[in-house]
């Protein structure tokens, strides 16, 4: 008798393990990357592997807030952030594991975080975008700096209240220190800098004449031309090591409360891949990180870029400061 | 309710002996205990999690302070003041005028009016600044198309424009519905009496509609407050925008949340201002039974009502539906991948569904206890419920997620918190709609359901509810639309996997694929027709008379 209540549940409990085993090969993903460009990717992984994968789409700000106001229980496995403070805010606050070194090797050091809690997964490249019809690439500044002369006055446009932004004025808080920040915001709201809710409103406007150069990430207008393909915005990729030069990673970071580690890793090694990096380069119009795949081919190459040195996740102590300056100076 | 009708049949004299017993009667009864359990269950937990976040405020760091004794928050309420007030006399001007040219004259092609006029109402309003923004200026798409264009539109006049569109629709459809209950007896004695067509609406018709047009007026006023997409789109500097800037830039959230106190007492301002203006009468009447006589429209005036209509609908309608289309069009032609989302359309009709259906269930408390049961209570009751309507999505999204996570934690990111946040956000809505209908039957009817045996109860279920049903419903289907259109609070409570065709627009607009996302726009627009064409009945059948 006794023997047999063994059995059974030996039995019983190897069944729970398959069953586990076998359902249990899922996730979930927060992703501050919109559903457009991701999920192609996340259906293909989930195809590949048979981890099903659950998406929740929104900011990268907004869910890395979210992670930290959920702490421990968080739902989340993966987070996929679209900037460096976002995935800086959640590995500062000590949510993220520290990621195998094999997932870490595969990019370039400057691209990830400095203790290995996040890797990049694409590069996006600060650059300006300027209408061709009216502005010679040789008149434009060499640094971001250029815009605050008078000469730009009403010609530019930021986002002021846009993630990327923000990102791009709290590396320039630790490149060029908060009083030469705050000098420069300055000068650019005096200048009537034009705001704009985000980059995509920046590359349209340029398009559409209303103002001549914005400051934006480099694949909006490869967008804005694959869908319009008349548009006459150009990218000027600023020649100086400065923040306005800075390629900042999208990049993802494995939740220390996940349950379902294992399968948050190998959907970090999936977008590591040639093929999703591939994709990053012909869909997104991203850089990929991984060495040997080639980006677009209307980039300059991602060495060829000047790279200021930083360790990216440290933009996430200096963001309050950034938002404050920007405040401040009356651009938002 | 035939006694209900035997009252207005009297005239105006029986109106305003109704009136006075009406006051009478709500000071000295009181409330079923469980219409006030009914309201607070949908109010107050959203409320205390609002009051919670509030609380924070009391931790707000120096740069909070700072935030909002500057000049800067100053100038930012004043020009917010000015958009409102800006959009809130348009959408009026041109909600009540549909609806008086659709229900009192003999403008040609009613039906159709009836449904395109109300139709920009489906259209999201960062949708419709997206599409004004891109349409207009000198390399616009009307310039591609016919060779000139229009001024581009931003600042100001853009959000102002936009933002009018967005929300008259509000003001024709409680309006209309109102209208359409009004007995003509009055007019018309005035009209015996020598009045000109002008001065019936002026002196008769409007005073009778000042509990529906008050309505509108304040749901447009609260919308305008709390817009966050089409304000960013027109690059106009509103009140809201920095509370989204200050979210989203920055891991202190205080400053934000004392920026979204200043906005509160801003609809508090709001909602007092409609009070005030409202002035005591009440006016009961139940469905008219003769046909009103309708204004002719001769001449020139034709011309212009009909011309008036067509540049609304032009705008509101045309212009949106037609970018959108060609945006489709040019991606097809480019091969880009168009195909319906169709988890998104799950979604949105889910979402939208159950919340019309929760909140029309507890708007049925808080329009009796508003209507039948005036009270100090009660009106606290009602204007949170408008204050809740007026708050930046995002910092509802925000106390939500902190209370949720606090207190409530199995039911953290379920669709049971986002329905049930969709319902109370968005109950204002089809409480304005509900009781500008309640308002208009006499409370006699129910006296005569007491005194006849019935329990308070049964003459809610059996009587109240039925004479009210049809503001009920319309009040439902106005939840629906808006609740499809919603974004922040989608986005940040959604339980993972959840998508809505207002989620895929905004995504896909974000990454400047306009092709995707102009299809999902048009398909929450086909969705929406439904119901907006449910909501046009009541005008359609003054037409029928």
């Amino acid at each position: 008798m006794k023997r047999i209540v063994v059995l059974i549940a030996g039995l019983a409990m190897i069944a729970a393990a398959c069953s586990a085993g076998a359902a249990d090969r899922s996730m979930t993903l927060y992703s501050g990357r919109s559903e457009d460009l991701v999920q192609p990717l996340i259906d293909a992984f989930t195809k590949e592997t048979g981890i099903s994968v659950t998406v929740k789409y929104a900011g990268s700000t907004d869910l890395a807030t979210t992670i930290l106001e959920e702490g421990d229980a968080s739902p989340a496995d993966v987070f996929f952030g679209q900037d460096p403070a976002s995935l800086g805010t959640v590995a500062l606050s000590g949510l993220f594991d520290v990621l195998p070194s094999d997932i870490i090797d595969s990019v370039p050091a400057r691209f990830s975080d400095d203790e290995g809690r996040w890797v990049g997964t694409s590069g996006r490249a600060r650059v300006a975008v300027y209408d061709s019809t009216l502005v010679a690439p040789n008149e434009m500044p060499t640094t971001e700096d250029g815009f605050g002369s008078s000469e730009w006055n009403g010609r530019v446009g930021i986002a002021p209240s846009n993630g990327s932004f923000l990102a791009f004025v709290a590396a320039k808080i630790l490149i060029d220190g908060e009083a030469k920040t705050r000098t420069w915001l300055e000068a650019m709201a005096a200048n009537d800098a034009q705001k704009y809710p985000n980059n995509s409103a920046i590359v349209a406007a340029v398009n559409a004449g209303e103002i001549e150069a914005g400051l934006v990430n480099h694949y909006y207008l490869l967008r804005a031309l694959a869908e319009n393909p008349d548009d006459v915005g150009a990218n000027f990729f600023f020649p100086a090591p400065t923040a306005g030069s800075l390629v900042m990673p999208a990049g993802a970071g494995v939740l220390s409360s996940s349950d379902h580690k294992d399968e948050a890793i190998e959907f970090i090694k999936w977008l590591l891949t040639a093929e999703s990096q591939t994709y990053f380069a012909q869909e997104t119009f991203e850089y990929p990180l991984v060495p040997g795949i080639p980006a677009s081919a209307v980039l300059p190459a991602i060495d060829s870029i000047p790279t200021p040195d930083l360790n990216l996740s440290d933009l996430a102590t200096v963001l309050d400061l950034a938002t404050d300056l920007v405040a401040k100076a009356g651009l938002l | 309710m035939t006694s209900g009708r035997t009252v207005i049949d009297v005239g105006p004299v029986g109106i305003s002996a109704s009136v006075a017993s009406a006051r009478r009667r709500s000071a000295t009864r009181k409330a079923p205990w469980w219409l006030w359990a009914g309201a607070i269950v949908i109010v107050l937990p959203l409320a205390l999690a609002i009051v919670s976040l509030l609380f924070r405020a009391l931790d707000a760091t120096d740069a909070a302070w700072e935030t909002l004794f500057s000049l800067r928050t100053l100038s930012l309420l004043w020009r917010t003041f000015l958009l409102t007030t800006l959009v809130t006399t348009t959408a009026t001007a041109v909600g009540v005028g549909g609806a008086w040219l659709l229900a009192r004259t003999d403008l040609p092609f009613k039906r159709v009016w009836g449904v395109v006029f109300a139709l920009p109402l489906v259209i999201p309003s960062y949708v419709i600044a997206m599409v004004l923004v891109s349409a207009s200026g000198s390399r616009g798409l009307i310039t591609q198309l016919v060779g000139f264009g229009i001024p581009s539109m931003t600042g100001l006049g853009g959000a102002w424009l936009a933002l009018t569109v967005a929300t008259y629709p509000y003001v024709f459809l409680i309006t209309a519905a109102a209208i359409g209950r009004i007995d003509p007896a009055l007019e018309e004695a005035a009209r015996g009496l020598g009045a000109s067509s002008m001065r019936v609406l002026r002196t008769v018709t409007l005073p009778q509609l000042r509990p529906a047009v008050g309505a509108g007026a304040l749901l447009a006023a609260l919308y305008t407050l709390s817009d966050f997409g089409a304000v960013s789109l027109m690059r106009f500097d509103a009140f809201t925008r920095v509370i989204y800037a200050q979210y989203s830039g920055r891991l202190d959230r205080t400053p934000a949340i004392v920026l979204s106190i200043v906005l509160i007492f801003a609809a508090g301002a709001v909602i007092w201002a409609e009070r005030r203006t409202r002035g005591r009468g009440t006016v009961f009447s139940s469905t008219p039974n003769r046909k009103p006589t309708l204004h002719r429209l001769v001449g020139i005036s034709r011309i212009l009502a009909v011309g008036a209509m067509s540049i609304v609908v032009l705008v509101g309608m045309v212009l949106p539906i037609g970018v959108l289309a060609t945006w489709v069009v040019r991606g097809m032609s480019k091969g880009a991948d168009i195909s319906v989302p169709w988890s998104a359309v799950i979604g949105s009709l889910t979402g939208g569904t159950l919340a019309a259906v929760v909140a029309m269930f507890f708007t049925i408390p808080i329009v009796v206890l508003a209507a039948r049961f005036a009270s100090r209570r009660t009106m606290l009751l009602e204007r949170s419920v408008f204050v809740v309507f007026s708050l930046p999505h995002i910092t509802i999204a925000i106390a939500v997620v902190a209370f949720t996570i606090a207190w409530l934690r199995p039911i953290y990111q379920t669709m049971f918190v986002l329905i049930f946040v969709y319902a109370a956000m968005f109950i204002a809505v089809s409480t304005s709609a509900a009781k500008a209908t309640l308002l208009q039957v006499d409370p006699a009817v129910d006296d005569a359901s007491r005194s006849l045996g019935r329990g308070p109860f049964a003459t809610l279920t059996k009587v109240t509810v039925p004479l009210m049903s049809k503001g009920l419903l319309a009040g439902g289907a106005l939840v629906f639309v808006t609740t499809i259109k919603e974004l922040p609070v989608t986005l940040l409570l959604s339980p993972p996997g959840f998508s809505t065709l207002a989620v895929r627009t905004w995504a896909a607009a974000d990454e400047l694929l306009y092709s995707r996302a102009a299809t999902a726009a048009l398909i929450l627009i086909a969705i929406s027709v439904l119901p907006v064409y449910y909501l046009t009945i009541k005008p359609k059948e003054v037409v029928r008379r």
